[in-house]
């Protein structure tokens, strides 16, 4: 049987053997050696690899991505690492301008090997500033390789294919995640930085989802099946491109497409999938796609407000109800929480 | 002037008097590439945003003769100076100008995105201060690797404005990297004065010196000045001492962006102008050479026509130079 770790403990491995493999990996970030090491996630590696290579940082978001870049241009492989996304908004212009561009505006000759996670996070009231996901705005530059993985498998394989790929990557990750188990080979492997996955075979209805929203369309999948659909969950993975092949491969099985998504609908990931969808698989829709996604709204801080903000597999479920046009009832949720602000029961933070 | 500040006619060993010829031959070099651009602009063949440094020639070339092949440089909008100072192509800086695929970045980069890693330009962009961080990460990988190499970073008055710019030199301070930090304060950002920018009476060197560096003020328009500065700051970072911070006072003749005149403008008056070009550091430096006996008519001669020659070939290689094929919008998106 395939050992099994957590995703935060798939991101650990990841980078414990990406500096034991190659001198110029760098880590660096507000907390990265510190006493919690972004949940987990780079604990213990200054110890193991020493200040110079392993380091705390200011508190500068800005300048420390243009310091990146720059050791990245010399030959190193930084990661940078954030540990929120909405904390990253200050480095907007050095990935915007000039990491994602310098390969393109000098012509070829520079090449930006640097890698950017930004955890999104979500639950636990952390409200308008600390629980955005604004993959879309990476995704929409072009120079940029945005990454999603879902799985432990893929949070290591494609962390250190990221590490290796001479292109700047977002490589986002979303908490919830994180105490998810899964199989997880030992010793360096890549995972693709492009493609999708299909994770749920199905013949009814097409769920292409992103990060913890492809987690919820797998539990979507099970409220589906017991309501007699058959659901086939596409996990995007990477959103530069989005995967049109196995989106259109599917489509032309099942006809029907939701897209569930982590950040907001409008001009978002949702938006693009089903672009390329109206594009790649017209003939093949039967009816208007669904999704699922975030409202037009700030994030709520009370959790009366954020478990109406938040859409869940229920509402994936309903969503591919809707566009199958079935009135086929769904098992009711179990009542076990009087909240839905934390992934499940043995979530205890720090979120 | 700042604290620091020092006497450096006293305290500094001239540079001998071929190093001083280089300096010159430089700014002759850069003065008349600019005056060429200048000219052509008009052609209406060299269509992108184009800023010109006629004026502000002394400090890239004070600097320049102190560095290495292996040295680096970081710079901003108005790069051209700095670019042929540190040894940059300058058929290659003219074929870029005019959007031709033997340009330095293919075409792709325009005036305002020099760069030739061969001789250590490692690249230059215009929006204020983005590059300043980049070359203190380069600094950081230097020192990481133990390599004897320097990164210099040049910046306007209008960068020190910018956040990243402090975050900048802090990091650079915290971990006593070898860069060195040269702002050229010609007084405008764009066509906004200091005085509506930046605290009266506060150099803007004290602003390195707040964040834990040697910093000076000095007369960006004498090469001398400059290059003296640039000599302790080089064997500081060398000798691992950190960085150093230089703002060099200096004026730009000609419009921010563009070939022109712009004192119809209003927003400064031509006896400020006429008052700069008294202190043409060009004119200042070769009277200077001359009257220590290092330059005779027929020497200075012979760098204006090389320099001119020079100029003439580059125009003419990049008027002779290819378009990009269409194949070349979509290359270099990413790295292959």
């Amino acid at each position: 049987m395939v050992r099994q770790l957590k995703y935060f403990e798939a991101l650990h491995e990841a980078h414990r053997e990406l500096l034991a493999d190659d001198p110029n990996v760098l880590v660096a970030g507000l907390g990265v050696p510190g006493p919690t090491g972004i949940f987990g996630t780079t604990k213990g590696l200054q110890e193991e690899f020493g200040p110079e290579r392993v380091i705390d940082t200011p508190s500068s978001e800005n300048a420390m991505t243009g310091i990146a870049l720059g050791a990245a241009i010399q030959g190193k492989r930084p990661i940078l690492v954030h540990m929120r996304v909405d904390f990253a908004l200050l480095s907007m212009e050095p990935v915007v301008n000039q990491a994602a561009k310098w390969h393109y505006m000098y012509g070829g000759v520079m090449r930006a090997p640097l890698t950017i996670r930004m955890i999104i996070g979500r639950g636990w009231g952390q409200g308008p500033q600390h629980s955005q996901s604004l993959q879309s705005w990476f995704a929409h530059v072009p120079g940029l390789k945005v990454v999603m993985p879902t799985r432990p498998y893929d949070a290591k394989g494609m962390l250190i294919a990221a590490v290796r790929d001479d292109a700047p990557v977002i490589f986002l990750e979303h908490r919830w995640l994180y105490n998810l188990e899964g199989p997880v080979p030992e010793g360096l492997y890549t995972s693709p930085l492009e493609g999708a996955e299909v994770l749920h075979q199905g013949s009814d209805v097409t769920i292409a989802a992103t990060s913890h929203m492809t987690i919820e369309a797998l539990r979507a999948a099970d409220l589906l099946a017991a309501a007699g659909v058959s659901a086939e969950v596409i996990d995007l993975r990477c959103l530069t491109p989005i995967d049109g092949d196995t989106l259109a491969a599917s489509l032309a099985k099942t006809g029907h497409l939701v897209v569930a998504d982590t950040g907001q609908a409008s001009y978002g990931v949702v938006a693009e999938v089903m672009a390329v969808a109206m594009k790649r698989a017209f003939p093949y829709l039967k009816a208007a796609p669904q999704s699922v996604a975030l409202p037009h709204i700030p994030t709520p801080t009370t959790p009366a407000l954020a478990d109406l903000f938040y859409p869940d597999a229920t509402d994936i479920a309903q969503a591919a109800l809707d566009t199958l046009g079935s009135s086929a009832q769904l098992p009711k949720p179990a009542a076990d929480r009087r909240w839905k602000d934390t992934p499940d029961p043995s979530f205890t933070g720090p979120y | 002037m700042t604290t620091q500040q020092k006497d450096i006619r006293a305290a500094a060993v001239l540079p001998d008097a071929k190093t001083r010829l280089a300096v010159l031959e430089s700014m002759i070099r850069v003065r008349l590439a600019e005056e060429a651009i200048a000219a052509l602009y008009g052609e209406g063949e060299i269509r992108c945003p184009t800023h010109l440094c006629i004026g502000q020639e002394a400090v890239a070339a004070g600097i320049s003769v102190l560095l290495s092949r292996d040295d680096l440089v970081f710079s901003g909008h108005r790069s051209h100076g700095h670019y042929l100072a540190k040894g940059g192509d300058m058929n290659a800086m003219f074929a870029e100008l005019y959007g031709r695929v033997t340009g330095c970045a293919r075409g792709k980069g325009g005036s305002q995105h020099l760069v030739d890693l061969a001789c250590g330009f490692m690249g230059a962009a215009p929006i204020l201060s983005s590059t300043i961080s980049v070359g203190v990460g380069s600094a950081w990988a230097a020192k990481l690797d133990r390599r004897d190499q320097v990164s210099i970073v040049y910046f306007g008055d209008g960068a020190t404005e910018e956040g990243t710019f402090h975050e900048a030199l802090n990091f650079a301070s915290v971990h006593k990297l070898p860069v060195i930090f040269v702002c050229e304060n010609n007084l405008y950002s764009v066509h906004s004065a200091m005085d509506i920018r930046q605290p009266e009476g506060r150099p803007i060197a004290l602003l390195g010196t707040a964040h834990g560096m040697p910093s000076v003020t000095c007369d960006g328009n004498d090469a001398d000045v400059v290059h003296a500065h640039a000599a302790e700051a080089v064997a500081r970072a060398r000798a691992g001492e950190g960085p150093s911070f230089i703002e060099c006072m200096t004026y730009r003749w000609m419009e921010h962006c563009g070939p022109g005149d712009d004192i119809p403008l209003g927003y400064r008056t031509a006896e400020e102008l006429a008052d700069w070009r008294i202190r043409d550091p060009l004119a200042i430096y070769r009277d200077r050479l001359a009257a220590a006996g290092e330059l005779g008519a027929a020497a200075e001669a012979d760098l204006m026509k090389k320099a001119r020659d020079e100029v003439a070939a580059a125009v003419a290689f990049a008027k002779a130079s290819p378009y990009p094929e269409a194949a070349e919008l979509s290359e270099h998106v990413f790295p292959v």
